[in-house]
């Protein structure tokens, strides 16, 4: 088990036959992923890859019978194809674009919640269970099959604590990356429900940053939920200076709100353990797990 | 992005929304022949910079004459102004609004947003206008109305008295303020503000609603839609550093510390900022690479992290995923060689090929530490410094 993507997920890539879309999908072909083909407006019929390409996703899943999707498509048009992979009902979007406008975003939230799909991203490194399915853009070979879910609103950051997972003997379940945009499809408490569920996933791991308010939300939500996993949770931007937005468009402290220490006293009183280094996330769960 | 009060104003006012009459001067010699645009020497003079608390630091004087305009005007066009929200170095003032002076009745305050948290519409109302509304939310909540609503076409009727229950206007001032929150919400909307502040909105003796102060700022990833507003940008209002760093696709902020970081990812920018601290020491700037890291973007990036004379050494932590550690290697030899960098590097490097490019440092014979993990990297920057 494991949560929303597994062997079974069959994927396509919307910007399919672009510098990003080929990239990555060949990297998804190569770790394993079930991709089965993808889209590109005006070049369906083409292979490529040696996958056939597809004018819409609506044909594309016809075809194919994809049940996740996975977007590489500019800023200024990857909202339409959120949309449209939306309006084709298809389970999951992973979209991996940064600098979508906010307005966009909004439009996208209020389609998404009249059709069944869920969105991941956008401005994420995707999703991943180890072993099974790839989508998106981190790199494959430091992740390892095991019990810890990760969630995490950045990139990089979520490579250096599944590193530590690792190496700590831990390994993930899966990994998501849910985005560094202040509005985003899937938040951190769709994920700790997720996670909380699935009996694979005995520990979890969040991991946040300044700006917003979403991991206050998701304490609570712990705090109020009945199952009981330990979470550990890190938040990155103690040291960030107010009324910056730190590189995501997200991060950013304004109006005194949003800072990393009043998250981290939130986090802390329903239960969270803290790392306070991020060198020492991974060695906080194991620890954690051990006692 | 931000734009100036008299750029807000003219916005609003093409909007239809009333503001006073005014006009912006960069010298005091356009003063003379702009002033008989206006029908009073009742004026107030209003230093442009982007930052609030202007009034209390001297940034906006009454005068009642000619000759005393002239006089608070030279004494404040390219002075600095330091106000509670601009630090202590303050903003040298650039230009001046000067506008007729407005006869207050009463002051209210009204904005309208973006809500992340419900990704909707938001508007702000309260009656404590012309104040700081973050103290307001703090010390009197009751005393602001939020209206929340998804993305429409048009303020509802329904939403509209919600926005305005609070103000208790008669039905004259309610059909005033129907056109002000038309223009405001039009403005979030087609021109993708996402913040939109009158503060104060203000009711004046002729039982006139107008918008004395404005505020607006714009979604930086919509700017490619609207080239008429990235005209409004002033780069004089920018750090020029910061302002160099985006030309070559890095972000960057300057901090006070004395430990430059190079780094791929804003989350992981942070956490190495964050552990900086940890072990003693703060770090002197926020830098993110972005995912790719040619010799001329590690140049430009060291360039950048040294222009800070403050800095002691510079830890660079690369975790690679699309970015390659040999690539970044190669970048940060020939960067090194270029720069001829002289203060203390440590360097991290983990992900995709990260042993390539381990070897291609240490074979390089250039004075750099190399470091086995995010901890190890931290200690070792601190250790170096101190």
């Amino acid at each position: 088990m494991s949560i929303l993507v597994d062997k079974k997920t069959k994927l396509i890539c919307q910007g399919f036959t672009g510098h990003h879309g080929t990239f990555h999908s060949e990297q998804a072909l190569k770790y394993g992923t079930n991709l089965v083909g993808g889209v590109t407006p005006k070049k369906g019929g083409q292979k490529h890859l040696g996958l056939p390409v597809f004018n819409t996703v609506e044909e594309a899943i016809k075809v194919t019978k994809a049940n996740a999707t996975m977007i590489y498509v500019p800023a200024k048009f990857a909202a339409s194809a959120i949309i449209e992979a939306a309006e084709s009902k298809i389970e999951l979007i992973v979209c991996i674009t940064e600098g979508i406008p906010i307005l966009d975003m909004i439009k996208v939230k209020k389609i998404l919640k009249k059709n069944k799909s869920r969105l991941i991203g956008p401005n994420c490194p995707g999703i991943i269970t180890p072993g099974e399915c790839k989508i998106g853009i981190m790199p494959g070979e430091i992740h390892k099959k095991g019990s810890v879910g990760i969630v995490s609103r950045s990139g990089t950051l979520t490579y250096e604590v599944v590193a530590q997972t690792t190496e700590n003997g831990l390994g993930q379940s899966t990994c998501i990356g849910i985005g560094g945009d202040p509005i985003n499809g899937t938040n951190f408490i769709d994920c700790l429900e997720l996670f909380f569920k699935d009996p694979e996933t005995q520990s979890i791991l969040m991991i946040g940053e300044i700006g917003g308010s979403a991991e206050e939300e998701a304490s609570e939500f712990i705090k109020s939920s009945k199952i009981n996993k330990p979470v550990v949770g890190f938040i990155a931007g103690v040291t960030a200076p107010p009324g910056r937005r730190m590189g995501h468009a997200g991060a950013i402290i304004s109006g005194g709100k949003g800072k990393a220490e009043d998250k981290i006293e939130k986090m802390k009183s329903c239960g969270i353990t803290i790392a306070n280094s991020p060198a020492e996330i991974g060695k906080t769960l194991h620890d954690k797990l051990a006692r | 992005m931000n734009i100036h009060e008299h750029q807000a104003k003219d916005l609003l006012k093409e909007f239809g929304a009333p503001v006073p009459n005014g006009f912006v001067v960069f010298n005091l010699n356009e003063i003379e022949k702009k002033i008989k645009s206006l029908g009073t020497n009742k004026l107030v003079i209003k230093a442009q910079i982007h930052a609030g608390g202007r009034g209390k630091a001297g940034g906006i004087k009454l005068v009642e004459s000619q000759d005393e305009l002239i006089k608070q005007a030279s004494n404040m066009l390219g002075k600095k102004l330091v106000t509670h929200q601009t630090g202590p170095k303050g903003k040298i003032v650039q230009r001046l609004f000067i506008e007729e002076v407005s006869e207050i009745k009463k002051e209210f305050y009204l904005s309208c947003l973006v809500d992340r948290a419900s990704s909707k519409i938001a508007f702000l109302s309260s009656t404590e206008g012309g104040t700081d509304i973050e103290k307001v939310a703090k010390e009197k909540p009751k005393k602001i109305v939020t209206t929340k609503f998804s993305l429409c076409n048009k303020v509802s009727e329904e939403h509209f008295e919600n926005i305005v229950g609070i103000f208790k206007f008669d039905e004259l001032q309610k059909k005033q303020a129907r056109k002000i929150i038309d223009s405001v919400f039009n403005i979030l909307i087609k021109k993708d503000a996402s913040l939109v502040e009158i503060n104060p909105l203000i009711l004046n003796k002729s039982n006139k609603l107008c918008c004395l102060d404005a505020k607006i700022n714009f979604d930086d990833n919509a700017l490619f839609r609207h080239p008429e507003i990235l005209k409004l940008r002033d780069l004089n209002e920018e750090d020029p550093i910061e302002v160099e760093a985006s030309k070559h696709g890095l972000s960057y902020i300057k901090l006070d510390g004395s430990i430059g970081c190079m780094v791929n990812g804003a989350g992981l920018a942070m956490a190495t900022m964050d552990i900086i601290k940890l072990y003693g020491q703060e770090p002197a700037n926020f830098l993110d690479v972005g995912g790719g890291a040619s010799k001329e973007k590690v140049s430009a990036a060291f360039k950048i992290i040294l222009s800070d004379k403050n800095v002691k050494g510079i830890l660079i932590n690369i975790f690679g995923g699309i970015m390659r550690c040999d690539v970044l290697a190669n970048g940060v030899v020939e960067a090194v060689r270029e720069t001829k960098l002289e203060v203390p590097l440590v360097v991290r490097l983990a992900g995709t090929n990260y042993q390539e490019g381990k070897k291609i440092l240490n074979n390089s014979n250039l004075k750099i530490l190399s470091a086995e993990n995010l901890k190890d990297a931290a200690k070792k920057i601190v250790d170096v410094v101190k």
